[in-house]
């Protein structure tokens, strides 16, 4: 059976590819390193020159500004030089193959390749076929992983509430075809969070979802009860008003976020999403917007993190 | 000419025997065994070296990829790894392009083989036009041209009256059926078996009622039409308690396994590995467990090697939509032969599940050594480990989830109808 091509022969973070099985150690120094980072963010000059000369390819085969922009702004400053390719509109329309486009750029010397596709586990085919000295930090594969997603959200919560080891967490939505969920389950399974809940309809639960760690809701009152941190997950337009769910009217009734169901969490839960939202549906703007919400400064938080994920693969 | 092949332990899965001995071939028949082909004039003698002599593999599933995609195999490229693997007899599904529903492909498909005078090609002909589950195809005429079933390989038929005609049809004339078990509209989209792994790696789900559901339609349609069906590929659990429990009530069905199914799970997917996007997918520990428990006990009736040349850029994808299947031929007889071994099943209860058993479904002599058989055999090593690697492979598709392993048994000689077609 293959390995996990994430780590190198000295247990180094060679490529980020999953959180699954990513151990504590490096989540952690990922997290202390972001950390640092947080500060550069808030000065006048907000460079630092660990990737200067470096060429890092924002590699999307899915559309996303947010995920690209982010990564974009990380690099740059780190005093990388950025090149964005939407490759869902040029190459592969004309037919070539994903290995095919990866080794031209290659071949234009690249050092970072951040990837996003459509397909679940692409970002590991490409880590098998780059070069000794490139690196891949998957940006979002299918339903799989969105490892640094699953980092920020991370850093949030340990920016607020210190510790992980007493924590309730409930990730609410659509679990089926979700990566931000499956990233951040593993991640706070790493960091030894004993209690995550994840709330859903069957329909959008996948099968044997517990065997990853989590307790199963179907009542979202049920799962809020106490919780410390909620997750509320996009629901994907294409996914309202067919055979997963009847509309989204029903599902932001059940399993939509309003002030009301957040009350039954803890006084001082935070409330976290990964963008872009569709208010009145999986969330109210009174609670999107209100007192407990850090979903904003968790679009902060990821830049300090994608720094850090670059710095340190690129040392390695 | 009078060939002798002395100085081997022979092993007749037929009657059980075991035991060394020598052959004696004249026209392309057995003619005689041990003491009286010892003694015989022979014009040539092949010595055994005291390997075992088997009869041929008789492989109830192998694509060869002609016509339509020559670029992913040739019929002689196929053909050299068919012999390579032991295998003298092979049936091979519809689904080429142009799919076989039509006589005069199937007529120009055997002539194509005959010629290259390796293994013996059995087509399995399309059920229904295009394999589009709408019409019939002329099944008595393509029967005339050699097809010795019918098959829709893994197109499923979406409308059950298609399904409920075409069995009745086929029954008409005692055409068996070989059809595999899937719903279509429970795996539409799905690539891996919907279980804990799918859901880890974010892999679209096929879930096991989609077999055991049009399972129990096949089933009922086969009491009401007196078909004479013969399950493909099955794969799960719950598929061979239905199998076991149609086989007691006397349903006269008969049912394969995939060489691959028996040995390997879905978390063989490992990391995406492309090798294991298979169909029917992998299934859970528990499905293979089963599978092979069942096809010691004689539930499923025979192993195939559902051999599915891809070339290696239908492999280079994302698992998802990379191309399904692995290669086979070359590696039936040690799969085979390690699962007889996990199963401590002696050498001629094992190979009865690649010889003699499939010989009775594809209702021909071969599959035994006996006087008067057909000479289809077999010398190998049971012991011999060979690595499976992309160079060894005589077939031109160099995909298989077992690509680097170490296999115990090595193929030394083949022969068809007398003829000494493969040799080391």
């Amino acid at each position: 059976m293959q390995a996990n091509p994430q780590l190198n022969r000295n247990g180094e973070l060679q490529h980020l590819l999953s959180l699954d099985g990513l151990p504590r150690e490096i989540v952690l120094q990922i997290l202390d390193t972001a950390e640092s980072f947080a500060s550069v963010t808030e000065r006048e000059v907000k460079k630092v020159p660990l990737l200067r000369g470096k060429s890092v390819f924002n590699l999307f085969f899915e559309p996303s500004t947010r995920t690209r922009t982010t990564f974009e702004i990380a690099a740059k400053r780190l005093s990388a030089d950025v090149i964005n390719l939407n490759v869902s509109t040029s190459s592969q329309s004309k037919g070539e193959s994903l290995l095919d486009t990866v080794a031209n750029l290659s071949a234009m010397q690249a050092d970072l390749f951040v990837v996003r596709h459509a397909s679940s586990g692409a970002p590991f085919l490409i880590a098998r076929h780059v070069k000794p000295h490139e690196h891949v930090v998957n940006a979002g594969d299918g339903r799989h992983a969105h490892p640094t997603q699953g980092l920020l959200d991370l850093f949030t919560i340990r920016h607020y509430k210190k510790d992980f080891s007493g924590l309730t967490v409930a990730i609410v939505g659509d679990i089926l075809h979700s990566r931000v969920a499956r990233s951040l389950i593993h991640g706070l399974r790493t960091l030894g969070v004993p209690e995550i809940r994840v709330i859903g309809p069957q329909t959008l639960q996948p099968p044997g979802v517990e065997t990853l760690g989590v307790r199963v809701f179907s009542d979202m009152r049920a799962g809020l009860a106490q919780a410390d941190v909620i997750v509320m997950l996009r629901l994907q337009n294409e996914r309202m008003g067919g055979a997963l769910l009847p509309s989204a009217q029903e599902f932001n009734k059940y399993y939509g976020l309003t002030a009301e169901k957040l009350a039954l969490a803890r006084p001082d839960a935070i409330v976290m999403h990964p963008g872009p939202m569709n208010r009145g549906v999986e969330i109210d703007s009174s609670v999107a917007d209100g007192a407990q919400s850090v979903i904003l400064p968790q679009v902060t938080f990821g830049i300090a993190v994608r720094m850090a994920v670059m710095s340190i693969i690129a040392g390695n | 000419m009078r060939l002798r092949i002395s100085n081997c332990r022979i092993v007749d899965p037929a009657s059980g025997r075991d035991a060394p001995g020598a052959v004696l071939i004249e026209n392309g028949r057995i003619a005689a065994l041990d003491a009286e082909a010892a003694d015989a004039r022979a014009d040539e003698t092949l010595n055994g070296g005291g390997r075992v002599l088997a009869p041929g593999l008789i492989d109830l599933s192998a694509r060869l990829r002609e016509p339509g995609y020559e670029y992913k195999a040739t019929l002689e490229s196929e053909m050299d790894a068919a012999v390579a693997g032991g295998v003298t007899s092979l049936a091979c599904p519809p689904d080429t392009d142009p799919p076989l529903d039509e006589p005069g492909l199937v007529d120009m498909l055997r002539r194509r083989a005959k010629a290259l005078e390796r293994a013996r090609l059995y087509p399995v002909g399309a059920l229904t036009v295009k394999l589009q589950g709408e019409s019939l195809t002329e099944m008595a005429e393509l029967a005339e041209a050699g097809c010795v079933a019918f098959s829709q390989a893994n197109v499923a038929i979406r409308d059950l009256q298609v399904l409920w005609r075409a069995l009745q049809y086929a029954a008409t004339f005692g055409f068996p059926v070989w059809l595999r078990a899937e719903d279509p509209w429970l795996a539409r989209g799905g690539v891996a078996h919907d279980g804990a792994i799918a859901t880890r790696l974010g892999l679209a789900g096929i879930p096991s009622s989609a077999e055991t559901i049009a399972l129990a339609s096949l089933l009922q349609l086969t009491r009401e039409t007196g078909a004479r069906l013969h399950l493909c590929r099955i794969s799960t659990a719950g598929a061979v308690a239905q199998v076991r429990a149609a086989k007691a009530e006397g349903l006269a069905i008969t049912c394969d396994v995939s060489a691959n199914q028996i040995h390997l799970s879905d978390a063989n997917i490992g990391y995406f590995d492309s090798q294991c996007r298979l169909e029917p997918p992998l299934r859970a520990g528990s499905d293979r467990d089963a599978l092979s428990l069942a096809l010691a006990e004689g539930v499923i009736d025979c192993l195939c090697s559902d051999h599915t040349p891809v070339d290696a850029d239908g492999k280079q994808m994302p698992f998802a939509e990379s191309e399904p299947g692995a290669t086979g031929l070359e590696l039936l007889l040690p799969l085979a032969l390690r699962w007889g071994r996990e199963r401590g099943l002696d050498l001629a209860r094992t190979l009865a599940r690649i010889t003699s058993e499939p010989a009775k479904i594809l209702g021909v002599e071969s599959g035994r050594i006996a006087p008067g058989a057909p000479a289809d055999l077999v010398l190998f090593d049971p012991d011999e480990q060979v690595v499976i690697s992309a160079e060894r492979l005589k077939s031109q598709g160099k995909n298989t989830p077992f690509l680097g392993e170490e296999l115990a048994g090595r193929v030394h000689a083949t022969l068809v109808a007398g003829r000494i077609v493969y040799r080391t």
